[in-house]
């Protein structure tokens, strides 16, 4: 019988049931006794709610409750005297407005379409204020977050004496995570103290935990299901108070209550990644050597809550600069949070650094290569370590051939096919390779067949797929043999999935826990504890009168990994065609190569490769979500006018895995690709429009009008 | 969403007679653009009259040119043989318009009475003469990038965002609509009209009346055509500008031609001076040069949209050349 290894190319576990309709998603769960829950947002952007008429609504059919912060139970966590206060938005505990579309009321009913028509009943009277959400008017008000420390390594003027100067601005608007499931909550009380929830979340574990100290309640009361998610890209890293409120309402009308935002709602509710103006200040000498960098990053946050990311870290460590310097700030405004975003901080950072490398190739008049070649950091000068990998060099000489380098022009704007205008860009990715504690519980059933399970997530990348092809490799059977399941709080603890973490984590765990199992069964069969003889499993548990064997694995980083410095790479390589009549731009090829590690999973791998590279193309050439601040509400608010990539607009894509083990991260050697499949997407494109037009595109995304 | 009555006569004169009783009664077609505004609340209708099941769905030739059925969906039109052969720059236009899925169920006559996509009308929240006569214009002062250069009024500057209109008044296609009055025809270029101090009528309807069909003469613009959209990503989005190019090209002449434009009005804009311009001229980059820019007169931009006036004229350009098979 054929038996996957590591490395192969595995079909989809669930992918069946996710092209039949199988698959149960967090907004299809029926409870009996459902009731719908609408919320009402604010139509103010700052200043207070002075009174909420509820009446009409609750008039009209099936109306259960209105609940608001006139009459909303308290949620224990969101007062002061909580052992573990909830940090952000407290929905419904005081009367305060700090954003355009906050919830100010929640209609419960027996129907969704009649919770939604009630909510357009609900009459708030508010005591305005007035707003700041303008960020170019404020961003001197910017301030340095708490527990920020700005970077210096060697002089902070170098770059400004160099031979070689490129000192530039950087944009890059709002962007919303916009997954197609919209967030779903369904939540039911099973007890006085012990509540369930069908949501959407990237961690059922943390989401849990969130649960657990908003009502103060033991976790293991608070049961969390989120076995499918429809896309999420950061947008479910954490327990939104939405959540909280579907929950407290459900408390209030003694009934489940299903929650649903709507995709508007998601505009101002679930995160978004930050609009941030980057300055950078790169000097070289005359022959391309990087001399210093200066980089420093302003990014909108909400008034409420400050929200941080890492957009400067990248000018720290990705190319050997002797003078580094690094300055981070956010601008508090009357808008919903951000949240992390695909390639959260790195994808913005690598725009401005990789955009400004590319500038000066020109201005030295030098290959992009070579310059990044010239400056290839041998160790990571930030954490003055060793890197655990790195086959970067290699990344540039396989895009460059793939994407054919060689037809690139050195002068821009010379290169033509037809009435088109010809280009090629590259810009480079890293991201933070990480581990962390996960458990696996592995079970071998008297058929032979073997179940996992651990409390990890699916937000799109095919875990159990990887994670079953994982045990077959270790186990020595065909996978279609072993089932993994996954986003039950119930299960055994991982992390939540973020960080490109969750194959080198709960990865880790399964294959420790199939080495165990292995061990195990060896032992019994006599066999010595490492053998890798071909046993037969059922046999083994028969002859031992076993009804099962079941192991709870616990699997953690090692120690050796502080010794070095551990990143995932990408090289990304772009071939535009841009009209000069009309600024149209048509991506004629991407090519993604990507350092990751061992490979454990080719198809799966690709695919996640393809969609951070199309989520790189929407950054690049479409989306923005753009605000009135008179109104301090988004004009773009929908599908129709926020503007994710369609078909039409990706071309072929193609990535290519280095496929060689990091030999420190973790047992199989894997890194994550997550997050750098989009992390310097957006440069290649910008660059490769450059190379083609002579234009320089610094505030994304690149529009036709800024091609004319 | 209010509740609303919901009728569905099987005749097009109960149709008309629907709108008698009950203020405010809305025809019901396809549905693609007034569901949305009633989910939104910027549409908010005590009578919807579903005029799906009225025999208005035929595309056939008449001794004049060609007749389109109200009920026609876009689609059906667009792959439509006697369309595609003698007015192609119509089925050009639609397939750049919108999505399959919404061209398969958007009919003709709702793409004619299709709303602006300004995101003030849409917003209930925000100031709107269109949707609230003498609430304000978010949008004079407002995000202006998708707006009108042409015949603008200080009460509105929306545009029609319709591709299908470009075409159709390009065409010189004539609109046939039912009342209580009785029959009328309307000339596709008095059908939508320009703001001014009403920006409230998007066109010259009368109350209740329904259009039937939309019909098209024959012409000789069926071979040099070409309609060129600019739009922020390659499908399902709004035209920043399009043009709408027919060329009657005889021995390298421009004997006729017929020009329009979208994205950049309240009603679709026909280029006929452009075209009185091009009238007889040699087919050459330099006359297409110089019509594109004749094409302009009269244009005026707003804070976001100031680069329309480049690129409308380099639409036009890029449209005339291709339609004329040059090399730009």
């Amino acid at each position: 019988m054929k038996k996957e290894t590591i490395g192969d190319s595995l079909r989809r576990v669930d992918g069946r049931l996710k092209v039949t309709g199988g698959a149960k998603y967090s907004g299809e769960y029926e409870v009996p006794g459902l009731t719908y829950g609408v919320l009402v947002p604010a139509t103010i952007t700052s200043g207070t709610v002075t009174a909420i008429d509820s009446k009409a609504a609750l008039r009209a059919p099936g109306v259960l409750a209105v609940i608001t912060p006139f009459n909303a139970i308290k949620v224990p966590g969101y007062q002061p005297e909580a052992p573990t206060r909830i940090k952000g938005l407290k929905l419904f505990n005081d009367t305060q407005v700090y954003f355009n579309g906050q919830p100010i009321a929640l209609v419960v009913a027996d129907t969704f379409e009649r919770a939604t028509h009630a909510a357009g009943l609900v009459k708030a009277t508010y005591q305005s204020q007035p707003h700041e959400t303008n960020f170019h008017k404020n961003i001197e008000k910017g301030v340095s977050p708490q527990n920020n420390k700005d970077y210096v390594r060697g002089d902070v003027n170098a770059y400004k004496n160099a031979p070689v100067k490129i000192e530039q601005e950087y944009m890059l608007p709002s962007e919303m995570h916009n997954p197609m499931e919209l967030h779903v909550t369904t939540a039911f009380w099973t007890g006085d103290d012990k509540v369930t929830l069908y949501t959407k979340s990237q961690g059922v574990i943390s989401s849990q935990r969130a649960v657990a100290n908003a009502f103060q309640l033991d976790a293991k009361n608070v049961q969390i299901n989120s076995r499918f998610v429809g896309g999420a890209f950061g947008s479910s890293l954490r327990t939104w108070p939405h959540e909280i409120a579907a929950i407290q309402a459900a408390k209030m009308v003694k009934r489940p209550v299903k929650l649903t935002l709507t995709r508007e709602q998601m505009f101002t509710l679930v995160g978004y990644r930050p609009l941030t103006i980057q300055k950078i200040g790169l000097g070289a000498t005359a022959d391309g050597k990087l001399v210093g960098i200066s980089h420093e990053s302003h990014s909108q946050t909400a008034a409420y809550e400050e929200f941080t990311e890492r957009s400067v870290n990248v000018s720290r460590f990705l190319y050997d600069i002797p003078n580094v310097n690094t300055l981070y700030k956010v601008v508090p405004l009357n808008v919903g949070v951000p949240a992390p975003m695909r390639g959260p901080g790195e994808a913005t950072g690598s725009f401005a650094l990789e955009s400004a490398l590319d500038e000066l190739s020109y201005a030295v008049n030098m290959d992009p290569i070579e310059l990044r070649l010239k400056n290839y950091a041998e160790t990571d000068l930030e954490k003055n370590l060793p890197w655990s990998s790195k086959y970067l060099k290699e990344c540039y000489q396989k895009g460059a051939e793939r994407i054919g380098w060689s037809n690139r022009a050195a002068k821009p704007g010379t290169n033509r096919d037809g009435e088109w205008l010809v280009g090629y860009g590259i810009g480079c990715g890293a991201f933070g390779a990480y581990r962390s504690r996960a458990l696996a519980k592995i079970k071998l059933m008297p058929d032979g067949s073997v179940n996992i399970k651990s409390a990890t997530s699916d937000i799109g990348p095919g875990t159990a797929t990887s994670m079953v092809l994982i045990a077959a490799d270790i186990l020595n059977i065909p996978a279609k043999r072993i089932t993994f399941e996954l986003g039950d709080s119930s299960f055994p603890v991982a992390p939540t999935q973020g960080g490109s973490a969750t194959i080198s984590s709960v990865g880790s765990a399964v294959h420790d826990a199939c080495i165990a199992l292995k061990q195990k069964l060896n032992a019994l069969a006599g066999k010595v504890e490492d053998s890798n003889d071909d046993i037969d499993y059922a046999k083994v548990l028969s002859q031992n009168n076993l009804p099962f064997l079941e192991i709870t694995q616990e699997s953690n980083p090692n120690e050796e990994a502080k010794k070095y410095s551990m990143y995932s790479f990408s090289a990304h390589f772009a071939q535009v065609y841009v009209h000069p009549l009309t600024g149209a731009v048509k991506i004629k090829k991407v090519v993604a190569v990507v350092d990751a590690g061992k490979i454990v999973n080719h198809k799966t791998a690709s695919s996640q490769m393809i969609g951070g590279t199309v989520g790189g193309i929407g950054m690049a050439m479409t989306e923005e979500a753009v605000f009135d601040d008179r109104f301090g509400r988004y004009i773009n608010g929908n599908f129709a006018d926020y503007h994710v990539p369609v078909n039409a607009d990706i071309p072929q894509l193609e990535a290519i895995f280095i496929d060689r083990p990091d030999p420190i991260i973790n047992p199989i050697g894997t890194k994550g690709i997550g997050e750098i499949s989009l992390i310097g997407v957006a440069p290649a494109i910008a660059n490769a429009i450059y190379n083609a037009t002579g234009k320089r595109v610094r505030e994304l995304p690149i529009t036709p009008d800024k091609l004319i | 969403m209010n509740q609303f009555q919901y009728v569905r006569p099987a005749e097009v004169p109960a149709a008309a007679k629907a709108f008698t009783k009950g203020p405010n009664t809305h025809f019901l077609a396809g549905g693609t653009n007034l569901i949305d505004l009633m989910k939104m609340g910027v549409v908010v209708p005590e009578r919807l009259v579903d005029i799906n099941h009225l025999p208005l769905k035929k595309i056939e030739k008449t001794p004049g040119g060609i007749s389109i059925g109200a009920l026609a969906t876009n689609t059906e039109v667009s792959i439509h043989p006697l369309i595609k052969e003698s007015f192609p720059l119509l089925s050009l236009a639609i397939n750049a318009g919108a999505s399959p899925q919404l061209r398969n169920m958007a009919t003709v006559g709702g793409n004619l009475m299709q709303r602006t996509r300004c995101p003030y009308f849409f917003d209930t929240t925000m100031p709107c003469n269109k949707r609230v006569p003498g609430s304000g214009c978010g949008a004079l002062e407002g995000i202006n990038r998708m707006h009108a250069i042409f015949g603008a009024s200080d009460k509105c500057i929306a545009v029609n965002p319709s591709d299908m209109n470009v075409a159709l008044t390009a065409l010189d296609a004539t609109v046939h609509v039912t009342g209580l009055k009785g029959k009328r025809a309307i000339k596709f270029a008095d059908f939508h009209r320009l703001p001014g101090e009403h920006p409230e009528l998007d066109n010259t309807l009368q109350k209740g009346e329904l259009i039937t069909s939309v019909d098209i003469p024959v012409s000789p613009y069926n071979k040099n055509v070409h309609y060129l959209k600019v739009r922020d990503r390659t499908s399902y989005a709004f035209a920043l500008v399009s043009a709408g190019v027919a060329l009657n090209i005889e021995n390298n002449t421009i004997q006729g031609a017929r020009l329009a434009m979208g994205g950049v009005a309240h009603k679709p804009w026909r280029l006929t001076e452009t075209e009185a311009f091009l009238k007889g001229k040699p087919v050459s980059l330099d006359v297409f040069k110089q019509a594109s820019q004749i094409a302009m007169q009269g244009a005026r931009a707003y804070e976001y949209n100031k680069f329309k006036l480049k690129l409308a004229p380099n639409t036009i350009l890029q449209a005339l050349t291709t339609a004329a098979g040059l090399k730009a």
